[in-house]
C-alpha cells in the first residue's frame, strides 16, 4: 500500500473512535448539527443517559416521544414562521421514527416587549399547522424573560406518537445495495431563512419547505414497509449530515450521484453565490429514506404521489466500502468525500 | 444555472481528459502547481484529479488567504477583539484559525463581540449603526479582496466615520511566488496562475516566471473545465518546449489587469517592508498596510497590538504544504492530531486550504489511468 493509502487508513481509524467532548466552552458550532454537535451528543449526552440508539424519537411501550426547541431568527420568513416549524419539526421527528403523531405539548419563552400581535400570529400559525398535521396541542407552559434575553420568542414542543406496526426501522440496518431516496428538492428552508436575515442583500424566490412529513411516511410504510430500513428528516446540517450519520451508524459507505439530487434553480443560484453546498443546507419538510433494493421502485412511486413530494428522487446507494464514509460522484465526472461540517456552512472569502 | 453549468459539462471534461492523455509523454512525471486556493477547492470539489492521468500531479500552492496568516497576527486580532468597546468583524473562515491562544470563535464564546461579515462594507454598515462602538475589520486576502477594503476605506473617509478601523493583513501574490521559485527543494514543471488575483493585477506580473525560471504559467478560471483546460495548456507548452504566460481566463482577466482597482490600491495602501507568512517566514515587500493618509483608520495605530511572533507548532508542516514540497497527507499530524474540528495548522481551516480540501473532499483512494 502506498503512503497515501496508509494515511487514509490511519485517518479512518482515528475517525472510528468514539467522539469525546473536550471543548472548554460551548460555541455556535455546537448547535449547527455538524461534527461539533455530534461530539456533544456522543461525548456527553449519550453516555450520561446511557443511550445507545440515538434516534429522533425515543420509544416507550408502543409510544414514541420526542422534543425540539426552535430559536429561529427572524421569526417569519418566506414560506412559514417559527410557529409552523415548532409543529412540523416535532411532528417530523415522530414521523421519521415510524410513529403516527398524536399530540403536542407547547412551551413558550417570550421576550419582554414582544408585540401581542406577533404572539397572536404565531399561536394561530401553531394551531393551523397542528390542524394540518392532524395533531392536537394538549398542554403547555409560558415563561417571560427580560428584554434582550431571547429573540422575540423561543418555542419548545414535545410530541407524542404511536409507533406504526408497519415500521421496522433502525439506523444500524443499512446494507450494501440499499437505495437512498429524498422526498423532494433540498436546501429550501435554510436558504429562505438566510435570505430573510437580509445579510446578503440577495433576493431570490425561495420559500421554506416546512410541512408535516407524516403523509410521506404513511405512503412509504404502506408501499414498502418491510423494505424500509431507516428514515431521517434532513434538518440542520442538511441531507449530507443525515447520510454521514447513517453511514457511521451502519458501518457502510454511501455513494451519492450529485446530478440526481433535486435542487430548485433559485436555491442552487443562491448557494452558488454564497459558496455553500445545498446538501448541507437545512430542510424542514424533506426526508431521506433508505430502502432495500426490492422495495425501492414502489417506495419512490408512492412518495411521488404525495402532494409536495412530486420531485422525490433516488439519489444514491449504500455500498460496503469505504465504511462510514459518504462519497459523491460529481456531476463533472469525478469523485469526492462528503463529510460532516464542523459547524455552520461558511461562505467563502473569494 | 446558465453561464456556470456550461463550465461544468461532464462530456467536455472527458474530451479534455482525452486531450491531456494524448499530450503527456509516457514515463514522464509532471508536477503542476495551482497557486490559488480557489483552484485547490475546485479540484477537490469536482474530483478534477480523477480525470487526470496518473503521471500528472497537481501541487497545491500558497494562494489561500487564510492559510498564510501567521499565528501571531491571529493573537493580535483577538487582543483587539477583546477591547471593551470593540465590535470585531471578520470573514467566517478566519473565526476558526488558531492563534497561539485560541481562536476568534472561542474569544466570542468568552464574551468578545466578534461578528462574521461577508464584505468590508458590512463592517462599515455596522460602524454606522453603532456610533458609540468601535468597529474593526480584520482584512485578509490577496489583491483579490484588497480593492474592496480600499474602497470601503475611501467611503469611510468620505463619510468622515471616526469609529471604523481596519486591521490590515492584505498580502500580495508575486513575492511569495518568487520566494517559492528560489527555494532549493522545489520541483515544479509549471503553474496554474491565480485567476481572481489576475483580474486585478493582470497577467503581465507573472512574466518573470517563464523569463527568469523557464516555467510555463497559465492564468486559469475556477470552474472545473477551466482548470482542466489550463492543465492541458501547461502540458502543451511543456510538450512544445515553450514557456510563457498564457491566459485561459480571458472572459474575466485583462492582460494588464484592472487599472482603476490598481489605482485605488495605490491610493489607500503602501507596501510593508516585511511581513511574516505562515510557514514561509518573513518575505520582503509582500504585504500591504494603510498609507499615512488613512492612519486614522489603522487599527494597528489605534490599539495596543501585542505584535508577538508565535512560532508555528513543531508538528505542523503547513510551510511545506504551502510550498508544495509535501502533500497534505504526508504531514505527520494530518488527519490525526490535526483535523478540521481541531486544526493545528491554517491549511486545515479554510475550505481553500490544501489540507482541509483534501480532508473534506479528497480522502478517496484513487485509481487513475497509468501512462
Amino acid at each position: 500500500m502506498n503512503t497515501e493509502g496508509r494515511a487514509l487508513e490511519l485517518i479512518e481509524r482515528v475517525r472510528a473512535k468514539p467522539l469525546r467532548f473536550r471543548d472548554e466552552r460551548i460555541t455556535m458550532a455546537h448547535g449547527a448539527g455538524g461534527k461539533a454537535t455530534q461530539t456533544l451528543i456522543e461525548g456527553l449526552f449519550a453516555p450520561a443517559f446511557k443511550l445507545t440508539d440515538l434516534a429522533d424519537a425515543g420509544a416507550v411501550d408502543g409510544l414514541a416521544l420526542t422534543t425540539d426547541s426552535f430559536v429561529v431568527k427572524p421569526l417569519r420568513f418566506a414560506g412559514g414562521s417559527i410557529g409552523d416549524l415548532a409543529v412540523n419539526g416535532t411532528v417530523n421527528d415522530l414521523a421519521v421514527a415510524g410513529a403516527r403523531p398524536l399530540a403536542l405539548a407547547l412551551s413558550l419563552v417570550l421576550e419582554e416587549g414582544l408585540a401581542a400581535d406577533e404572539l397572536r400570529a404565531e399561536v394561530e400559525a401553531i394551531a393551523a399547522a397542528a390542524a394540518a398535521a392532524g395533531v392536537d396541542v394538549i398542554t403547555g407552559d409560558t415563561k417571560v424573560v427580560e428584554r434582550g434575553k431571547c429573540d422575540g420568542m423561543y418555542i419548545t414542543t414535545t410530541g407524542l406518537g404511536r409507533s406504526d406496526p408497519r415500521a421496522s426501522l433502525s439506523p444500524g440496518s443499512l446494507s450494501p445495495g440499499d437505495r437512498v431516496l429524498v422526498s423532494g428538492a433540498v436546501g429550501e428552508h435554510g436558504t429562505a431563512v438566510m435570505l430573510a436575515r437580509g445579510e446578503f442583500e440577495l433576493d431570490a424566490p425561495v420559500a421554506s419547505d416546512t410541512r408535516s412529513l407524516w403523509p410521506a411516511v404513511d405512503a412509504l410504510l404502506e408501499a414498502s414497509g418491510p423494505s424500509l430500513r431507516a428514515m431521517r428528516d434532513a434538518t440542520r446540517g442538511g441531507v449530507a449530515s443525515v447520510l454521514n450519520e447513517l453511514a457511521r451508524a451502519s458501518g457502510v459507505g454511501i455513494v451519492v450521484r450529485e446530478a440526481a439530487v433535486p435542487v430548485a434553480p433559485a436555491v442552487a443560484g443562491a448557494c452558488e453565490i454564497l459558496g455553500i453546498d445545498p446538501m448541507y443546507v437545512a430542510n424542514e419538510g424533506k426526508l431521506v429514506a433508505f430502502v432495500a433494493p426490492t422495495g425501492a421502485e414502489e417506495a419512490l412511486a408512492a412518495l411521488r404521489a404525495v402532494p409536495g413530494c412530486e420531485q422525490a428522487a433516488e439519489i444514491g446507494e449504500v455500498t460496503s466500502e469505504p465504511q462510514a464514509l459518504v462519497l459523491v460522484e460529481t456531476a463533472f465526472g469525478g469523485r469526492r468525500v462528503m463529510d460532516l461540517l464542523v459547524g455552520d456552512p461558511l461562505p467563502r472569502i473569494c | 444555472m446558465k453561464f456556470v453549468d456550461e463550465f461544468r459539462d461532464a462530456d467536455l471534461g472527458q474530451v479534455l481528459a482525452g486531450q491531456i492523455l494524448a499530450t503527456v509523454e509516457p514515463g514522464r512525471h509532471y508536477k503542476v502547481m495551482e497557486v490559488c486556493g480557489g483552484h485547490t477547492h475546485t479540484i477537490y470539489k469536482y474530483g478534477v484529479d480523477d480525470l487526470l492521468p496518473e503521471n500528472v500531479e497537481l501541487v497545491h500552492g500558497p494562494g489561500c488567504p487564510v492559510c498564510v496568516i501567521p499565528m501571531g497576527r491571529v493573537d493580535d486580532g483577538i487582543a483587539v477583539a477583546k477591547q471593551p468597546r470593540v465590535i470585531f468583524t471578520c470573514f467566517g473562515d478566519m473565526m476558526r484559525v488558531p492563534g497561539g491562544n485560541g481562536t476568534l470563535l472561542e474569544a466570542k464564546a468568552e464574551g468578545a463581540d466578534v461578528r462574521m461579515v461577508y464584505s468590508p462594507l458590512d463592517a462599515l454598515r455596522i460602524a454606522k449603526q453603532n456610533p458609540d462602538r468601535e468597529v474593526v475589520f480584520f482584512a485578509v486576502g490577496f489583491e483579490t479582496t484588497a480593492p474592496s477594503t480600499a474602497l470601503t476605506l475611501l467611503r469611510a473617509q468620505r463619510e468622515e466615520l471616526d469609529n471604523f478601523f481596519v486591521f490590515c493583513n492584505h498580502v500580495t501574490i508575486i513575492p511569495p511566488l518568487r520566494a517559492l521559485l528560489e527555494s532549493p527543494d522545489l520541483r515544479l514543471d509549471g503553474f496554474i496562475g491565480p485567476g481572481h488575483v489576475s483580474t486585478v493585477i493582470g497577467a503581465r506580473p507573472f512574466e518573470f516566471i517563464p523569463a527568469d525560471y523557464g516555467k510555463p504559467v497559465v492564468i486559469s478560471g475556477f470552474e472545473p473545465l477551466d482548470v482542466l483546460q489550463s492543465v492541458h495548456m501547461v502540458l502543451r507548452q511543456l510538450a512544445a518546449g515553450r514557456s510563457e504566460v498564457e491566459n485561459q481566463y480571458t472572459r474575466v482577466v485583462p492582460y494588464d489587469g484592472n487599472l482603476s482597482a490598481l489605482e485605488v490600491l495605490a491610493q489607500v495602501f503602501e507596501l510593508r517592508p516585511h511581513f511574516e507568512w505562515r510557514g514561509l517566514g518573513f518575505i520582503s515587500n509582500s504585504a500591504l498596510k494603510l498609507s499615512p493618509r488613512f492612519a486614522d483608520f489603522d487599527a494597528e495605530l489605534r490599539y495596543d497590538i501585542p505584535g508577538v511572533r508565535v512560532a508555528d507548532p513543531k508538528a505542523c508542516q503547513c510551510g511545506e504544504v504551502l510550498k508544495g514540497v509535501i502533500k497534505p497527507w504526508e504531514c505527520k499530524v494530518f488527519g490525526t492530531a490535526c483535523t478540521p474540528e481541531r486544526p493545528i495548522g491554517t491549511c486545515m481551516v479554510s475550505s481553500e486550504g490544501a489540507c482541509a480540501a483534501y480532508y473534506n473532499f479528497g480522502r478517496v483512494a484513487r485509481e487513475r489511468e497509468a501512462v
